[in-house]
């Protein structure tokens, strides 16, 4: 039996999207006008920016929305299998600072950051997705998106979650995963990378967001919708109140997206948060934010959606007990609500910063959340009978031929960060994360890339880095080291 | 004034009531009290006790958004009033408020803009998405004491830079106080782009905000004549 755990009963489910079906009808979503012709085209009354989505038509959009889609690695195997229950680990997203790993104290991050987390994430089997996880604080602005994207390509064969950071750079980003891919049709057929798009709360598609969900659609890129209700603040204070809305931002981004091309890949998905009353921050490690996570999903899997929540992250400022608690509590709830993709693992001081020590950590958290849904099998005819029947009282078990053969099975070994008594290792769980950090990037190998397309990805760097002034390509530059 | 008349106003903030204090300073006024003196020594006090009880962690967000709704509700009886006898109240210093350019998150800055407002302050929000030149002229006309920038994401924080640049460029800087705010902010981040303070949140704002007005006041007193 694969255990899950839900939160809320069908009735109330069916409840939640009765009042989302109202609320993108009336008081309607404000959408920009880029998306205006084509919602009017398909029956959509749109005043004043705001569209009023009849439920029928939004209904048969979730309809046509694929119930599953795979993402590819770089050899062009499906890696990350959205749909159904399937739970998949990836780093949290655009990052603009990181803990040193020196000092552990936040600074931007840059380039070199990336990379490394690049590589400690390509070497943990817990990620079955990277991220452009951070943003590179030593290229300029303009092309801070897509460079993070060229990074992870050059470093890593896994697929990954990215997201552009206004209208036009979707185009930027898309022609890099286009020129990886071998064509668009390929990228189309066989995508690789998934990309973030955040409507903002409450049910308003920017004209950045509407016009990359309209344009991912056209691509046949998998778009991933990342709505972010902040409970008591832009969204009604109850966690239901706050799932209704997600479900309203998700619905009629979907609507969206499927009139621009019915039966393009989309992820219901979100980063939901409560609203500190007393801080105003917005808690990612709080429970009420997971509880948000777990509902929300469960609510797209109703709808037979592929999911996806922002979890595994920490509000504290540094990887300590606080951090490590949130982030593992909420490992383990992403998993067992059955989320397809769970971002965040490695966040921490309410996202703003990344952590490459914490990283490691939150894979250890995710490795027991991985083990906890494979739940408990009866392997044999007997469960504890035949073996009794040859040690008898004797409780010699550690002899038995079954316990060599299933003990791997049965357990889950953890790196050394997690301390089980092994010795030689740092006492403290900051000092075994370094040590495996360091361990991982030692280990790590750069892809086997064909000269061929580093060329191409090169001169398309450097093409497009000249319209922004970018006079080298750090992080890339070292690549006759890396190369072997 | 019977002292509990003012304690009744005071107790209305701090309810956050605003029928109750709007009702109060109605009456007062039809008593013959001085507008200034129903505000001095009945709402502000009541502000002040909210500000200090939510330092505490006695009171919450919406309980203090409450109690700036109840000052509005007082300060609309004795506007007129105020205005017609020629008086204002003291008002702490002129804020232009707005978020960055690219940036269309408002919820940080309205409530900052709220408790500043209950606190003398006259605010006038920009709204989200703006650019730093539109601070700038903004500021000019309005005679800004101190500009607040605000930004949710680590992409637009970036744009706060833009607009210490635009006030420069229309040499405002050494006439404005520019203060940054919003959840990727640090006081690291706002030394680094040149900005005179940061707020970790609206009520650390309205504390950031009284030290700026003071250090300006300190500024022009040194100033050479």
């Amino acid at each position: 039996m694969r255990p899950k755990l839900e939160l809320l009963d069908r009735a109330l489910v069916e409840r939640i999207l009765g009042e989302a079906f109202q609320l993108i009808e009336d008081p309607g979503v404000r959408v920009a006008p880029y998306v205006v012709d084509m919602l009017r085209s398909a029956g959509v009354t749109v005043e004043e920016g705001v569209a009023h989505i009849p439920e029928a038509l939004a209904r048969r959009s979730v309809e046509l929305a694929p119930r599953e889609f795979s993402l590819y690695d770089r050899t062009g195997k499906p890696a990350v299998r959205y749909g159904g229950d399937q739970v998949h680990f990836d780093p949290g997203s655009s990052c603009l600072n990181i803990l040193d790993p020196k000092t552990q104290q936040s600074r931007p991050a840059q380039s070199d950051d990336l990379v490394r987390l690049v590589k400690v994430a390509e070497m943990l089997p817990q990620f079955a997705a990277q991220s452009t996880a951070m943003v590179c604080n030593d290229v300029p602005q303009e092309v801070g998106d897509w460079y993070r994207l060229l990074l992870v390509l050059w470093y890593s064969d896994k697929p990954m979650v990215t997201g552009a950071f206004s209208a036009s750079s979707l185009h930027t980003l898309l022609e890099l995963l286009v020129i990886e891919s071998g064509g668009s049709e390929a990228l189309r057929q066989k995508p690789r990378a998934v990309f973030d798009v955040c409507p903002s709360p409450p049910l308003n598609w920017s004209e950045f967001a509407s016009q990359n969900l309209v344009d991912l659609a056209r691509a046949g890129v998998p778009a991933e919708i990342v709505s972010m209700p902040l409970a008591g603040a832009t969204a009604p204070v109850t966690l239901a109140g706050s799932v209704v809305q997600h479900a309203a931002e998700c619905i009629s981004g979907i609507t969206i997206h499927q009139l621009a091309e019915p039966g393009a890949p989309i992820v219901w998905g979100g980063a939901p948060a409560i609203f500190d009353m007393r801080t105003g921050k917005t808690p990612m490690g709080a429970i009420e934010s997971a509880m948000l996570d777990m509902a929300c999903s469960q609510v797209g899997k109703y709808l037979g959606l592929p999911t996806h929540a922002y979890l595994v992250a920490g509000d504290g400022k540094a990887v300590d007990a606080q951090v490590e608690m949130e982030s593992g509590i909420s490992a383990v709830l992403g998993a067992l609500a059955g989320i397809n993709m769970i971002s965040g693992a490695g966040m921490l001081d309410f996202l703003a910063c990344h952590s490459i020590e914490k990283l490691v950590i939150d894979a250890e958290a995710i490795a027991s959340a991985q083990r906890l849904i494979e739940g408990i099998e009866p392997r044999g005819e007997s469960l504890a009978v035949a073996m009794f029947a040859q040690t008898g009282l004797h409780g010699d078990f550690l002899k038995l031929k079954e316990t060599r053969a299933l003990f791997r099975k049965e357990q889950h070994f953890p790196s050394a960060v997690i301390d089980r008594g092994a010795s030689g290792f740092a006492a403290d769980i900051l000092g075994r994360a370094r040590e495996r950090v360091e361990e991982l990037v030692v280990g790590y190998r750069r892809p086997e890339i064909s000269s061929e397309w580093e060329q191409e990805m090169l001169a398309f760097a450097e093409r497009e880095g000249r319209k922004a002034g970018l006079a080298e390509l750090p992080g890339v530059t070292n690549v006759e080291c890396t190369r072997e | 004034m019977p002292n509990d008349t003012f304690s009744a106003m005071r107790q209305s903030i701090i309810d956050g009531a605003p029928d109750a204090a709007s009702h109060l300073a109605r009456q007062a006024l039809a008593a013959g009290i001085a507008a200034l003196e129903a505000i001095n020594h009945g709402f502000v006090p009541g502000m002040h006790a909210v500000g200090e009880q939510f330092g505490q962690g006695k009171m919450f967000l919406p309980d203090m958004m409450a109690s700036a709704e109840a000052m509005r509700a007082a300060m609309a009886v004795f506007d007129p009033e105020l205005k017609r006898l020629g008086t204002e109240r003291p008002m702490a210093g002129v804020v232009v408020l707005g978020t960055t350019k690219g940036d269309i998150h408002e919820i940080g800055k309205i409530l900052v803009g709220t408790l500043l407002s209950a606190h003398g302050f006259r605010v006038h929000d920009l709204g989200a998405d703006v650019a730093g030149e539109q601070f700038a002229v903004r500021a000019r006309e309005l005679g800004a004491d101190i500009v607040g920038v605000s930004a949710l994401l680590t992409t637009t924080m970036r744009n706060q830079r833009g607009v210490l640049e635009a006030l420069e460029k229309a040499g405002l800087r050494s006439q404005v106080k520019v203060m940054v705010g919003g959840a990727p902010v640090t006081r690291r981040w706002a030394e680094e782009i040149g900005a005179d303070g940061y707020a970790k949140d609206a009520m650390s704002a309205v504390a950031l905000a009284r030290s700026l007005m003071e250090q300006k006041a300190r500024s022009l007193l040194a100033e050479p004549v």
